[in-house]
């Protein structure tokens, strides 16, 4: 019992969130969820854990209300539940994922790649099960080819093998995985009616299990339904809600698929490492690194420093024939990379040609560099860039050292220093000659830390994602009315066009918006599109440096 | 620290160069108010990035907020009547009740004191004339069953006309929720000669401004 409560106060210690975190959590809920869900999950990530009666204590919602929010967060992996510090007999307790909850910030980018790797119908599953959280492979196929038949032409229609095929290639690939069964499934709960869970506090991590990746048998024959408004499409309607009732039939029962986002997140991750080379280098070695990479997939680990050792000859017999690159191009090529001070690629041994890696964790730290860099340099201009970058190589210099090697006269020097070190981004270390601290016997040295510069960052990136939501919030609600009277003659207009209206009166009714009204409109339109692009842009820096904090902490 | 206070006193315990300005000069001068809201910026930002994946994931974005309101996922405290209760609001449409949960998870995956009841929403179409045509199909076909069952029980044994009952039965049972779902509201609920708006007693005007939520979306 006490180890458990020692265990949970730790946990919750290293758990905490920040303010700038939960803000951004609250109103990622809120936009996606309501309100309520909202309300419940700020309080749960605030409080660390808590028990279903405490929570509906505390945030004075009806009891009936907690539980439907945490139905909705517990469906979409944002919360866990387990065993609390009572042990098995007490309360069960729930804890908010906070990391599952920033990813709905990127959900576009997930659904845009799987588009990009697995046409349409791999982006309406990965849409599908996002959008659900969870759903069994049955369901998915079913809802996913109903969809893409709709938007075929009249008499076509998408077959299920189709769609099961696309997500069978998901699973292969390890987009997709099962969802961890609950611990209790493993233990006895036979015919006992009030089994308490026994499971543990920490959730179950998927891939512990064996069958993550294993698809299900699933008898499963037929066509997506197109969904008419005619008399006809009743009976059609009507028998495919009862082919959506009928589950069992299927054979997966229980086995329910969610995104693996950690996949995903390599996926990314590899994407950045070859745009980064394609831009430093050129595009034949941004394919050689592309080539060594896919080679890898399998064989490396999620959080391994640098990918298996390849060599020479095993990289020019997997490059395709379509980059056109000789053998001994090449090896130039390799000998390139190994030398480029970013240290993409890594030379371990002269077997086979030579073995060479490509070095994850040094890519990542690089990249987040070059990141930190940017924004010092478009926030405080090239000369102040200069000193950061000068002061991240060199790690401490004394003022008059860094006047002179970064060849900036000294006012200006100490201007931009002060001014870096008031927004935190470079800091100031004491270094005593003696043990009295005395001013004059003390070096005053400058020093930029990458790994806090880069938390401070991320920081940032969040607060400025949630200023972007808050904005975009507030410029809906100052537009309302005038949003609402836009989406009413826009209705209007469509059930005229139905009823086979003439051109005057769709005018007419079109005219009912003046032209400063429209002018409005397509102001609004233009600053909401601009808000939302703005997000997706942090989301990919805020990837970035979460991926570099991650690798630090992985290789420890 | 102390000891060095005693001797020359004109020298500073730190180099004077060493803070930027001579003995002479000012001090700068110090802030009388919070810095601004919106201070000017130095630089202007980069443009955003523009492209086609850009602004397809735009479209994705503004097309996943959309849809995810219309989404059972999307919960709302229901309405509380704060006035006398009134005739109409037994006609009044099943709008979210609370102790209601419009989906249906898998229980066996969430711990059983969440466990609430399930009742899916009923869906309103607008303009759908052909749901009229639905009730008294579903009236003959309840009256049709039930001759069936009257005949079957006449003719066939007795085990064998228990099955086909029960399977009557359970076809009228899913026909029944099934059509209730389909039912237009506006019409045909509960059989009262009216449509369903009749019995709008105004309330629900304006109240939606108190709702903080964004309904149009780009």
């Amino acid at each position: 019992m006490l180890f458990h409560q020692v265990f949970n106060l730790l946990f919750l210690f290293f758990l905490q969130m920040t303010a700038q975190e939960v803000r951004l959590c609250g109103l990622l809920l809120q936009e996606h969820f309501g309100n309520v869900v909202e309300k419940v999950g700020t309080h749960l990530i605030r409080s660390g854990v808590l028990n279903l009666r405490a929570l509906a204590h505390e945030t004075k919602l009806p009891l009936d209300l907690v539980k439907k929010s945490l139905c909705v967060l517990v469906q979409h992996g944002m919360c866990t539940f387990g065993a609390g510090r009572r042990g098995p007999a007490g309360p069960v307790e729930y804890r908010i994922n906070c990391e599952h909850v920033f990813h709905m910030l990127r959900y576009p980018r997930y659904i845009y790649t799987a588009k990009s790797l697995y046409g349409d119908t791999g982006e309406l599953i990965v849409e599908e099960i996002l959008q659900r959280g969870q759903m069994t492979m049955s369901s998915t196929v079913k809802t996913v080819a109903d969809r893409l038949t709709h938007n075929m032409p009249e008499g076509q229609s998408m077959d299920y093998s189709e769609v099961v095929s696309v997500f069978s290639q998901l699973v292969e690939t390890h987009f997709l995985q099962r969802c961890p069964p609950l611990a209790s499934a493993g233990s006895s709960s036979s015919g006992a009616v009030d089994t308490p869970l026994p499971v543990a506090t920490q959730p179950t991590e998927p891939e512990n299990h064996p069958d993550c990746y294993k698809l299900p048998y699933i008898n499963l024959t037929g066509q997506g339904k197109r969904r008419r408004s005619s008399e006809d499409g009743e009976a059609d309607q009507r028998a495919a809600k009862k082919a959506r009732t009928d589950n069992s039939e299927c054979g997966d029962d229980g086995i329910y698929w969610q995104v693996n986002f950690q996949r995903f997140h390599l996926h990314f991750r590899d994407q950045a490492i070859i745009s980064a080379v394609s831009c430093k280098l050129d595009q034949s070695s941004s394919e050689i690194v592309r080539t060594m990479l896919r080679m890898s997939e399998v064989t490396t680990p999620a959080h391994a420093a640098f990918t298996q050792a390849l060599s020479a000859n095993e990289i020019f017999r997997a490059l395709l024939s379509s980059y056109n690159i000789a053998r001994p191009i090449l090896d130039q090529y390799l000998s390139l990379l190994v030398d480029d001070p970013m240290e993409f690629v890594g030379k371990t041994g002269d077997s086979g040609g030579g073995m060479y890696v490509v070095n994850l964790h040094r890519a990542l730290a690089n990249l987040a560099r070059a990141t930190l860099e940017s924004v010092v340099q478009e926030r405080f201009g090239s000369r102040s860039a200069r000193i950061f970058r000068l002061l991240l190589r060199k790690r401490h210099l004394e003022q008059k050292q860094v006047e002179d090697f970064a060849m900036i006269p000294a006012k200006e020097a100490k201007d931009m220093l002060y001014k870096l070190l008031s927004e935190n981004l470079v800091q100031l270390q004491e270094i005593p000659k003696t043990p009295d601290y005395a001013p004059s016997r003390t070096f005053y040295l400058y020093t930029v830390n990458q790994l806090p510069t880069a938390r401070l960052l991320l920081q940032n990136c969040y607060k400025t994602v949630g200023n972007l939501i808050e904005r975009r919030l507030y410029e809906t609600k100052e537009n309302k009315r005038l949003l609402e009277k836009s989406q009413r003659i826009e209705a209007i207009l469509a059930s005229l066009q139905a009823t086979g209206a003439e051109a005057a009166q769709l005018t007419e009714v079109e005219e009912m918006i003046t032209v400063p009204e429209r002018q409005q409109l397509e102001s609004l339109r233009h600053h909401i599109n601009k808000l939302d692009s703005s997000e997706n842009q942090v989301d990919e820096t805020i990837f970035l440096l979460k991926s570099y904090i991650n690798s630090t902490q992985a290789s420890h | 620290m102390a000891g060095s206070r005693g001797r020359g006193r004109s020298q500073f315990s730190f180099s004077v160069d060493a803070l930027g300005f001579g003995r002479g000069d000012s001090l700068p001068s110090s802030a009388h108010t919070p810095s601004p809201l919106y201070p000017p910026m130095q630089f202007r930002p980069v443009p955003l990035h523009t492209g086609e994946e850009v602004d397809y994931m735009l479209a994705l974005k503004q097309e996943l907020r959309a849809s995810s309101k219309n989404l059972p996922f999307h919960i709302q405290a229901a309405r509380t009547k704060t006035d006398v209760a009134r005739y109409s609001d037994k006609y009044q449409n099943g709008e979210t009740k609370n102790n209601c949960i419009e989906w249906s998870p898998d229980w066996s995956r969430m711990p059983k004191e969440l466990c609430i009841k399930v009742r899916k929403p009923r869906k309103t179409v607008i303009g759908a004339k052909p749901q009229l045509t639905r009730k008294p199909k579903v009236a003959a076909g309840k009256e049709e069953a039930l001759q069936k069952l009257e005949t079957l029980e006449k003719r066939e044994e007795e085990q064998h006309s228990e099955e086909e009952e029960d399977e009557e039965k359970k076809k009228q049972n899913e026909e029944e929720p099934d059509a209730d779902e389909d039912y237009d509201e506006e019409e045909l609920e509960d059989e009262t000669d009216y449509i369903m708006s009749y019995f709008d007693n105004g309330e629900d005007f304006g109240a939606d401004s108190e709702d903080n939520m964004d309904e149009a979306v780009y």
